[in-house]
């Protein structure tokens, strides 16, 4: 029986770590689908963003009580998870609490410590529900959130408290199976934990078989439960709690109001003026500006699997909430569903088969494009360092140069700068005016 | 008013130590060149060593780049690069954050390196070395008046200090809005947005703005950025208050605030 539950776990636990890799390794193709850009310059400054910004989520202490909150569920998650190493043991060998007798006092502390997290992430789980489905928060209520991300933001929170209960279920029905000195556990004595002790009185009235039913039930939907997360996280919006680290580390570090230069219309203009100055060997780019997701960098698409849809950024938008289409958090969402669709196309045909869609116009309208102030608030905004205005500027840069498509007024200023050289219909010899009016 | 081009200095072998960039919008709209003439009163009483373009100045491209048009922005920055290295310019003070960001930030990479500096930053200095004087009880002491963060300086540079300051040496009572410094939200010019129609919505950036400051119960609205000025003084006009609130940029109220 051991022997086959061993087994059973070890093959659990294969197939899932399995599935996940080849999911991680189809996000990892994914990201590599976009343009080269090298982020390799100043790695202190890099390795300093990534503890602050990711470990230290110092943005999200913009505001206290919430970020104190979503502290508890990640470092609760993240150091509640260190018992999945002794968990992981315990099937693969078919034993039972392994580290206990070699760890003495220490396990328990560490057991106590790890079951006083699960109150406080049960606790703030509860709280984000809350905050999500019953208080009306205007970010939760966005129309960008219809549908599946609705859903998948209140399946992590409960999926979170199911995995703490069952660990206090399991440390409670283990602790009173070994006060009755039950086979099998009697052998382990950790002796009571702080919080599952006081959940005795539920099942002290349960005989000894039921308790070894539900702590052995508990114990394996816990682990099962957790390799099933492992392999949601990349279809949901809870990546983030892996690509924030790089996010991070990648994170841009110029000031925010660099646009990205273009080399390729630098040398355009270079050779026109200076051909001289203009390198020979540079290849010409096929096209200019983003229309679909290759033609992004690979460190937007990063940023679109990072995104978390918490929607801070829309929230700040000048657009957003003044009822315009754009929603900086819908491109972000816009850009990762576009991306996973051409990555399925890749795998299914080889190569990629044009299916008639783009990231522009299929998913990101004119309309929401032009609504933007490129005012910067979403960027500052973002707790993982992601900037859905350069996603915004390149779709920009493809509607004017590739399409010819800009609004009259538009149309209007680009051609009083190339006549008048300013954004007016002013002539040039009056820009010195002002110092006789 | 006096003032030189580079040009005429050029040619009389001298070499201004900054070179005052009026930009377009300080140029040609009439209510911005009010703030690049009051400017221009504070660096002559200064006696601040500087000159202007004139008539060889152009737009830096930062319309058209933010609207998407690459090409014409590349090609306004290569001529405008080439008249400035061809003066030999070492530092450009600028009364446009837009100009202002885009010298420091974009043109280094084409071959435009200059110290760039804010005419709010400058003042700031100005005022904390004791160069400029300001009136005793000036016409701004005990008044209410708050200040409106550029996006091109706040949120895209970090400059958030230096116009308060610079607000707070005119004895004024300096008030925030709920939206400020990095939180502040956008005039809705930005981003080319100045040169055309908004987007269908509930309610123009603009006048969410302005309805935000006119809850300030501030008697003056500060800027420090010419199309911030505009968007907010037509807000303002659009809720009735232009009798009661004066938007105002940071230079002006200096300039109105210089000792004798």
């Amino acid at each position: 029986m051991t022997y086959l539950l061993q087994f059973l776990f070890i093959a659990i636990f294969a197939v899932a770590v399995g599935l996940f890799s080849k999911k991680a390794k189809h996000i990892w193709q994914n990201i590599r689908l976009g343009k080269d850009e090298d982020f390799s310059d100043q790695p202190a400054k890099r390795w300093k963003n990534t503890l602050l910004l990711a470990f230290g989520q110092k943005k999200m202490f913009k505001n206290p009580l919430v970020a104190l909150m979503h502290f508890v569920v990640y470092a609760g998650f993240l150091i509640i998870n260190i018992e999945m190493l002794e968990i992981v043991l315990d099937g693969v060998l078919g034993t039972h609490r392994l580290f206990a007798p070699y760890m003495g006092g220490f396990y328990s502390f560490l057991i106590n410590a790890f079951e006083c997290l699960a109150v406080a992430v049960i606790a703030v789980c509860a709280i984000f529900l809350i905050r999500r489905n019953i208080l009306k928060i205007k970010r939760f209520l966005s129309k960008d959130l219809q549908g599946w991300p609705r859903s998948d933001a209140n399946f992590i929170l409960i999926g979170e408290i199911i995995l703490m209960c069952l660990f206090l279920t399991m440390n409670a029905t283990d602790t009173l199976l070994q006060s009755r000195g039950a086979a099998g556990y009697s052998e382990h004595l950790t002796g009571n934990f702080i919080v599952s002790q006081h959940l005795h009185g539920i099942f002290s009235g349960l005989s000894d078989g039921t308790l070894m039913t539900i702590e052995r039930m508990a114990w394996w939907i816990h682990i099962v439960g957790i390799l099933a997360y492992l392999n949601y996280l990349p279809y949901s919006k809870h990546l983030h709690i892996m690509l924030a680290f790089p996010n991070a580390y990648f994170a841009r570090l110029e000031p925010q109001g660099t646009m990205k230069n273009m080399t390729s219309i630098q040398n355009e203009v270079l050779y026109a003026m200076q051909p001289e100055l203009a390198p020979t060997d540079a290849v010409a780019p096929d096209k200019f500006g983003a229309r679909d997701v290759m033609d992004l960098s690979w460190r937007n698409l990063l940023d679109a699997y990072s995104c978390t849809e918490c929607g801070r950024c829309s929230a700040a938008c000048p657009a957003t909430t003044t009822g315009k289409l754009l929603s900086p958090r819908k491109i972000m969402m816009d850009t990762r569903d576009r991306l996973e669709e051409v990555g399925k196309n890749i795998r299914t045909n080889g190569s990629f088969q044009d299916d008639g869609k783009s990231l522009l116009h299929s998913y990101i309208t004119v309309e929401e494009l032009r609504a933007c102030t490129t005012c910067n608030a979403c960027v500052e905004e973002c707790p993982v360092s992601i900037s859905p205005l350069e996603i915004i500027l390149e779709l920009r840069r493809s509607l004017v140069m590739e399409e010819s498509n800009a609004p009259q007024e538009w149309n209007n200023m680009f051609s009083s700068i190339e006549n008048n050289f300013a954004p007016w219909k002013f002539s040039p010899d009056d820009r010195d005016a002002w110092i006789n009016s | 008013m006096q003032i030189a081009t580079m040009a005429e200095l050029a040619a009389s072998g001298k070499q201004p130590e900054v070179l005052f960039w009026v930009g377009c919008a300080g140029s040609f709209d009439q209510r911005a060149q009010r703030i690049t003439k009051a400017f221009v009163t504070i660096l002559n009483k200064v006696g601040i060593d500087f000159a202007i373009l004139g008539k060889e100045e152009m737009c830096t491209g930062d319309p058209a780049r933010r609207a998407g048009n690459e090409f014409m922005f590349q090609m306004m920055a290569y001529q405008n690069i080439q008249v400035l290295n061809g003066y030999g310019i070492k530092k450009i003070v600028t009364t446009c954050p837009h100009c202002f960001n885009i010298f420091k930030n974009e043109y280094p990479v084409l071959g435009g390196s200059y110290e760039v500096i804010h005419h709010t930053t400058l003042l700031q200095q100005l005022i904390n070395e004791g160069k400029i004087k300001l009136k005793e009880g000036g016409s701004f002491k005990g008044k209410k008046i708050t200040y409106h963060d550029s996006c091109y300086l706040g949120r895209a540079n970090h400059i958030y200090e230096a116009p308060r300051q610079v607000l707070e040496a005119l004895d004024a009572e300096l008030i925030e809005m709920k939206r400020c410094r990095s939180k502040g939200l956008c005039c809705g010019a930005g981003g080319a947005q100045m040169f055309k129609e908004e987007e269908a919505g509930n309610i123009r950036i603009n006048i969410e703005r302005s309805k935000e400051a006119v809850a300030s119960d501030a008697q003056v609205i500060a800027s420090a950025c010419p199309f911030c000025n505009t968007m907010l003084t037509d807000g303002v006009k659009k809720e009735e208050k232009e009798d009661s609130i004066q938007v105002m940029d940071v230079a002006e109220l200096v300039a109105a605030s210089l000792a004798d």
